[in-house]
Parts: structure tokens; sequence; C-alpha cells
């Protein structure tokens, strides 16, 4: 029955698209994770007002948050491609595709961050310094756990943009479902193909979604 | 334990200097519960907050427990703040922690190594009165609940002074009181020193030995709880007292009374400690050709004894009346003729 339905679809391509797409999303989110992290951390830290307040250091994190948040996607992948080419030693494959994944997800990360970091009570802050807290005690048991829930539901939307984004790069060579459905679906006029890839790209973002919601329910205890 | 020499906070703003703090001397001793009042603004959360290097003073000393808080830095004033306890109005607490994690924190921050750390926090809670609750999270508790979990947490490094900043303005009046209660019985007990900041007079006079009244960032008056109550001298002070000892009708109710009363007079009479428990009235009406009225009165409990505030009418010949003011004057009671209505 599937192959009536289906007559262009290669079930093996299929699969193979599938887990190049899942490849690249989980090692993206994983970087943008912790490199989201660590400049929404900065970018509040340095802000007016707190530990480690610097208007030179805060300003230059956020203009490079700023410029790489604003470039589109597709031309931050051309734009990228000498460095690519130098870091991983290929522009084409889906390893090709992680640092403009990164690069591109990572400021927008970064931002939500910071914007969690900053809903967290100053009086929390304020209570965990009065008891002698050194700034990394402060990092790591106050301001991330507290601010968890807001980090967890930061990263599901930010990985579902990645899913968007791989589709973007497949188009430009990095494989996975978008490559599939762009070089087999479209260029080559078969529309099953477009659709199949199409419908696991849904069916991954909610479960993306699902696991996110699921989770951010399970940590916040507000 | 907390002496203040000449200590003055200026914070600088858009439009211009702001004296928070502004030459304030002060001295608190060991064991002492100090309260500070004044309106929003007065200076008092930046006083408080000198108190543990939150704040820095821009000039004068601040020494706590023999440390001088203006000058030490890093690991040492991190080292001093664990012996300086702070609860909050507004509790601060973490609320991805239940309360026996929230109350562990700051044993956790001081290093104590985990199985002395339960043991420590199954004290505390002890203490607080919160058995039963060990595994709520904050979101789950009543605003007092809340504020034991502050106090059992601010406690729990064994601190040397207590800073409450305004402890108990989020909470309603029964809860306010449980939480004043557990403060004077942590203070006996352990014997700690409390210094805590107020807009509630009823909290000075619940809980504190010496009072400080504290108006754009000046301390305009100081002394003991009763002294103050008794002879209040600055407005400031007396709109304060005014809070605890006449409720907001008593001055309509009081225009009213000496409408009623044409002849004679009506008298303030303010009694305090022992003075309060003598038969004042009895006496009167047996030594004098006097009719008395009681017309309000109210007794309040300080810290240090109790404060009575009577109001009474006096009918009869007037060098009679001349002759039981100068008896009750006798009697360590203040006087007060409110008007002469002959």
């Amino acid at each position: 029955m599937w192959n009536e339905l289906f007559p262009n679809v290669v079930w093996d391509k299929i699969w193979a698209a599938t887990m190049e797409t899942l490849y690249m999303t989980a090692v993206s989110v994983v970087a943008t994770f912790v490199l989201g992290i660590l400049l929404g951390l900065l970018l509040f830290l340095t802000s007016k007002g707190n530990i480690w307040e610097n208007r030179l250091v805060n300003g230059a994190i956020a203009s490079f948050v700023n410029i790489f948040r604003s470039i589109p996607f597709i031309i931050l992948i051309i734009l990228l491609i000498p460095f690519t080419k130098l870091v991983v030693g290929t522009i084409l494959g889906a390893n090709a595709a992680l640092p403009a994944l990164i690069i591109g997800a990572a400021p927008f990360y970064a931002r939500m961050v910071e914007i969690a970091l900053r809903e967290i009570d100053k009086g929390v802050i304020e209570a965990a310094k009065a008891m002698g807290a050194t700034t990394s005690t402060i990092i790591w048991k106050v301001l991330l756990p507290e601010a968890l829930p807001a980090l967890v539901s930061g990263i599901t939307v930010t990985a579902i943009a990645l899913v968007g984004y791989t589709a973007m790069a497949g188009v430009v060579g990095a494989g996975g479902l978008g490559n599939l459905a762009y070089l087999e679906g479209f260029q080559r006029n078969n529309n099953d193909v477009t659709f199949v890839a199409t419908v696991l790209i849904l069916v991954i973002v909610f479960i993306i979604q699902f696991i996110g919601d699921f989770v951010t329910s399970k940590i916040d205890k507000r | 334990m907390i002496t203040l020499s000449n200590v003055t906070k200026v914070y600088r703003a858009a439009s211009g200097h702001v004296t928070a703090v502004d030459h304030v001397n002060l001295h608190i001793a060991e064991g002492e519960i100090f309260g500070i009042i004044g309106y929003s603004g007065a200076g008092k959360s930046s006083l408080i907050r000198l108190l543990n290097g939150l704040e820095k003073p821009t000039s004068g000393e601040v020494i706590v427990d023999g440390k001088n808080m203006e000058k030490i830095s890093g690991k040492q004033l991190r080292q001093a703040r664990q012996q300086i306890g702070m609860i909050f109005q507004h509790f601060n607490l973490l609320w991805s922690r239940t309360v026996r994690e929230n109350i562990a924190f700051p044993l956790e921050i001081a290093g104590v190594p985990k199985e002395e750390r339960m043991q420590r926090v199954d004290e505390l809670i002890q203490l607080v009165g919160l058995q039963g609750r060990e595994n709520a999270y904050p979101s789950q508790l009543s605003g007092g609940q809340k504020q034991r979990v502050g106090i059992a947490r601010a406690l729990a490094n064994n601190p040397k002074v207590l800073l409450c900043d305004e402890a108990t303005s989020a909470l309603d009046p029964q809860t306010t009181d449980s939480i004043l209660d557990l403060l004077v019985d942590i203070n006996k007990r352990l014997g700690l020193t409390i210094v805590l900041i107020t807009h509630e007079m009823h909290v000075i006079r619940k809980i504190c030995d010496r009072v400080a009244v504290m108006e754009n960032g000046k301390i305009v008056e100081m002394g003991e709880v009763l002294h103050v109550f008794r002879k209040p001298e600055q407005p400031i002070t007396k709109r304060f007292v005014q809070q605890v000892t006449e409720p907001e009708e008593t001055k309509e109710a009081m225009l009213h009374l000496l409408e009623r009363y044409p002849n004679g007079q009506v008298v303030q009479l303010t009694f305090v400690g022992e003075a309060a428990e003598q038969p004042l009235i009895t006496q009167l009406i047996r030594q004098f050709n006097l009719n008395v009225n009681i017309l309000q009165g109210k007794i309040s409990q300080t810290h240090h004894g109790s404060y009575g505030v009577l109001f009474i009418h006096l009918d009869g010949a007037n060098e009679e009346i001349e002759r039981a003011l100068a008896f009750i004057r006798q009697q360590e009671v203040e006087v007060e003729v409110l008007a002469n209505v002959e």
C-alpha cells in the first residue's frame, strides 16, 4: 500500500535523511545550549547594576549577538563557507552544516537566556550575596537553577528553529530531509517525496515541543 | 556588637546626589533587639545593608562584631557575612529548592559536609516549627511559613547578628505576631543581636529593646522603647507612637466627648510600667470629691512592660480637680489636660 501511495519514495533514503536531520539538530542544539548560556550569562552579568558590570564587554557581546541574530540564515551559511572549510574541511554533508547552525542559533538563544536571567527576582541574588556566596555559587546554585524552566522552554523554541535551519542548510548541500525534499522532491517533481519529508519534519518538531513542554512542567516549581 | 560612626551613604543619580544615610552614629549592644523605624525613603533599607556590606558607606565607619565592614572585601567579607543572617520582606527564597534545600543553601556556601548539613537542617526546622513541611516548595507555603524558612536559613550558620528587612510587612497581623514571637524566642535562646527595620510601630512595641527613628537619612530620636513611648519628642515620633496608642477614630471620639461633657476636664493619662498596674482611679474617687468618668482606655504590652493610655473626665470644683491632677502627677503618670470647656 505504501508503495502505491508514494511511488517515488525510497524508504532507505528517507531513513538516512531523517537520521542526518536528527544528527544535525541534536549536535547543534547541544552546542547552542552551552554557547548560548555562556553568552547569555555574560550579557546578564556585565549589564548595568550586576556583579560584573562592564559597559565595554557588554557592548561587545551585545553587538556580536545582534549582528549574527540579524543575518538571514541562508546568507549566513554562504558567508561562513570559508570558515566552515577551515574548521570542518569540507562544505558538504551534515558536519559542514554545524558551524552555521550553531553560529546562527547561539546568539538567538543567548538573548533568551539573558531575558530568563533578568526574570529572576533581584532579591534572591541579594539574599545569596548576604549569605556570603561567591559569584560562581550564585551562577551555579541561584541563577541557572532558578532560570531553568525558562532556559528549557527557550531551547525548545530554538531547537524547533534549528530543525527549520537544517532544512535550509540541506538545500545548499548539507544532507538531511531538507536536502531530500529539495533534490529528490522539488527538482524531480516528485511531490510524494516532498510530502513525506515535510511530514517527518513536522513529527520531529512535535516531538521536540512535547519533550520541551514536559520537562518544563516537571522542573517548574513556581 | 555593632557600631556606626558618622556614617554617610550618598547615591549618585541622574537627577543629582541623594543622601540616603546622613551622618548616623549608632551603637547596638550584644543580645539587643534594636528597631529602626521610618517611612519609606527614610534611608533605613540603605542603613541595614551597610551592616552586611551589601552597600558600602560613602564615608564613616561600620563595625560589626569587631570587623570593619567598609574595609574588608573578597573572602573576608564573605566569611563575615556568614556570621550575619538576613531576612527579607519578600522572603527571597529559591523557588527551585524545597524547604530543606533552601535552609541547606547557606550551609553549602559555608562548605559544611553533607551529613552535618542534614542534621543542622533538621534542628532548624524544629526551631522554626516547620515539621512536616520539609519537602514542600516555597510556592506551596503560606507567607508566614515562607518567613519561617527565611529565618531558619538566616540562622543556619549560627550567626551573631540577624538583620530583618521589613520582615513582617508583607504578612497579616496574626502571622506578624507569630513571627515576632519567634524572633523574641530566638533572641532569648541564642543570645542573638537583632536589628530590624520597619514602618510599623506595632513591631517596635512588641519586641524591641531600643528604637531609632529615621527621617531623611538622619536618626532624629533614639532611646528605650518604653521611654520613647512615654515621651516622644519629635513630631514624627509622636505620629509613630499614635499608630499604636490611638486608633484613627480616637480624635473624633474625643471631640464628641468634649461636646458632651461641657463641665469639668477631659484628661489623658499615660501610664508606663508598674504605674499601669496601680488602682489609680479607685484612689481618685475615694480621696477627692469628684465624679470620675472613664471615657476610653487602652493598654499596650511592650517588650519591657505595659504602657497604657486612659482618657477620663473629671467633674467637680476647680480646686478639687487641680488637687487631683497634682496627686496623679505624683504617681509617675503623665497627665495632659485635653481641653477646658468651662
